[in-house]
């Protein structure tokens, strides 16, 4: 059983009040599982202070009040200090075997035409097929690496590298909300209306992002994802 | 028991000190600009420090208050009047019914706090009243203040007080020497970045030495700078990953890019520096065409500077009550 603390870190300030943890630049799935793992043992076990984290694909950033920190324990040392230490027992307990059951949620697209976009363009790019490419995209679990950019926007790995596709040159200026799209090896869904380069392959009627629900954000970091394909009758008649 | 909205002026918005706790769904922090401000005028009147304010862009909102009110104003001097009486911020207020606040334009800073004994009434969104602009959510109706606007107070107050003026300015306020010092021509502390070290060594120097100004393309989001083009020793890609208010990003032209209230949760650019939280105030009052410098501190400073400051916050508080518990009725 290997543990966590297998591999390479680095601990550093990205505020007086914010550290990150990051384990390597690389879009990884053990990487980000050690992320998932670490950012439950701290939801589990708060330190005094604690305020949030941002789990990202091979990063966790912890967010705390320095004087809370500080008031907890009399010491010479940073609040910085104090979590990082903190942060470093936690990360020789936990091991990778430990990691938590993730959620997989299952996520309707409707490829091509108005909804889709750049199918076309993706098509030519890769000398495939859309049935092809719709094949490829829908035969994967994907891995939910990280939430941001936009509320709820989830980024996902890892795509097909048959179908894997640099950004666009020229940001679209309004993708639509739902969107579904490529970039690299990583696949994301657009939550609201919003300028972006990724290449849209089709559209979900799920609402990604709803302020009025108890949990606003439909899909967060460490779940899984899985899509299908729906026709444009099905999006158009979708309910919830 | 409100303020009704005549003139909305640029930008108004609801704001508290931010939605915490909701950054790991991409969900932006939002909240007040200038946390200093937005603190001294809620704790000058008895409020909670997080409790919600009306934030201007110069020029300012006028404003109608339809009921007495105790308020404070807090942040760039707006040259303010109540009934054409002229208003010192940093001071308690105590304002009659029917009187009208106007902002008169605006020599030094670039964002004003108004604060409402008691706050206003309304719906929090994610347990915050911060405005998110981009998502169209919290503070008032996700948006905004526009004209005609009413927001409600959350409690109607009396006072143990009496006057013939429609407008009474209490004789204390925060001590001058406490104030951040607002400038056109700030210098700005920072903690160095993970990617500094990748810095070629001329555009350390550059940055260190040189002034840099606030483009006009800058916003709650970020400000953009405008100086001699950084460059770093070599360049790698980097993966998103959570950065923070006050995060100096080197864009792929070279230049920077300081990351304010409304930035997004992550990004990707090579993070040069960190703003250190006590000097986001002299940040969040820069407008486009003043011109900041840098000057490096290390972690431990920045803390202790964090640390004075929350005791700062703790006396003021203590004092204020003393002032005005004697006279407050409700």
């Amino acid at each position: 059983m290997s543990t966590l603390t297998d591999h390479h870190y680095s601990i550093f300030a990205i505020s007086d009040a914010a550290l990150t943890i990051d384990f390597g630049n690389e879009i990884h799935s053990s990487l980000n599982q050690k992320v998932i793992a670490l950012n439950h043992c701290i939801y589990s076990h708060p330190f005094a202070g604690f305020i949030e984290t941002v789990p990202a694909y091979s990063s966790l950033t912890v967010f705390y009040d320095v004087y809370l920190v500080k008031q907890s324990i009399s010491t010479e040392y940073t609040a910085f200090e104090i979590v990082k230490t903190y942060l470093e027992k936690a990360l020789s307990g936990i091991q990778t075997s430990a990691k938590a059951e993730s959620r997989l949620v299952k996520i309707p697209v409707c490829y091509g035409g108005s909804f889709g976009p750049d199918l076309d363009w993706l098509c030519n790019f890769t000398g495939l097929n859309a049935a092809s490419i719709i094949e490829l995209h829908t035969s994967v679990t994907y891995q939910v690496y990280m939430t941001g950019f936009l509320p709820g926007f989830p980024y996902m790995g890892i795509v097909n590298e048959n179908i894997a596709a640099p950004r666009k040159n020229e940001p679209s200026l309004k993708v639509a909300a739902g969107s579904v799209g490529i970039a690299g090896k990583q696949t994301g869904i657009y939550p609201l209306d919003s300028p972006g380069g990724w290449q849209i392959l089709g559209r979900t009627p799920l609402r990604l992002f709803d302020p009025e629900r108890n949990e606003p954000v439909l899909i967060k970091a460490g779940d899984q994802v899985r899509f299908y394909s729906i026709d444009e009758h099905a999006f158009n008649n979708w309910e919830g | 028991m409100s303020i009704r909205i005549i003139k909305p002026g640029l930008l108004s918005t609801i704001q508290d000190l931010g939605r915490l706790g909701f950054r790991n769904t991409g969900i932006n922090v939002n909240g007040v600009m200038d946390v200093f401000a937005a603190k001294s005028a809620n704790l000058l009147i008895c409020n909670e420090e997080n409790e919600a304010v009306i934030e201007m862009h110069a020029p300012g909102s006028t404003l109608k208050f339809e009921e007495d009110a105790l308020i404070a104003l807090a942040g760039a001097d707006f040259a303010v009047t109540i009934n054409d009486i002229q208003i010192d911020t940093w001071r308690p207020i105590w304002v009659k019914k029917e009187s009208i606040l106007r902002c008169n334009g605006a020599m030094v800073g670039k964002r004003l706090y108004l604060a409402v004994h008691g706050g206003f009434d309304i719906k929090q969104w994610l347990h915050s009243s911060s405005t998110n602009l981009k998502a169209g959510c919290g503070g008032w109706q996700g948006r905004a203040l526009q004209k005609e606007d009413v927001l409600p107070f959350r409690k109607s107050c009396r006072f143990y007080f009496q006057t013939e003026s429609s407008v009474h300015v209490f004789p204390w306020k925060v001590s001058e020497s406490e104030l951040p010092f607002y400038s056109k021509h700030p210098t700005i502390r920072f903690i160095p970045g993970h990617e500094w070290e990748e810095l070629a060594p001329t555009s350390k120097s550059l940055f260190l030495n040189k002034g840099f100004t606030v483009k006009k393309e800058s916003d709650r989001m970020g400000y953009r700078l405008l100086g001699p083009p950084l460059e770093r020793q070599k360049s790698r890609e980097l993966l998103s990953s959570a950065v923070s208010f006050g995060t100096v990003q080197l864009l792929s032209d070279g230049q920077l890019i300081v990351l304010m209230a409304d930035h997004q949760t992550t990004g990707g650019y090579p993070r040069v520096a960190h703003v250190i939280s006590v000097d986001l105030p002299l940040l969040a009052q820069l407008k486009p065409g003043d011109e900041l410098r840098f000057l490096p501190i290390d972690l431990k400073t920045a803390e202790e500077a964090l640390l004075s400051q929350v005791k700062f916050f703790r006396q003021l508080k203590l004092a204020c009550q003393l002032k005005l518990e004697p006279i407050l009725l409700c």
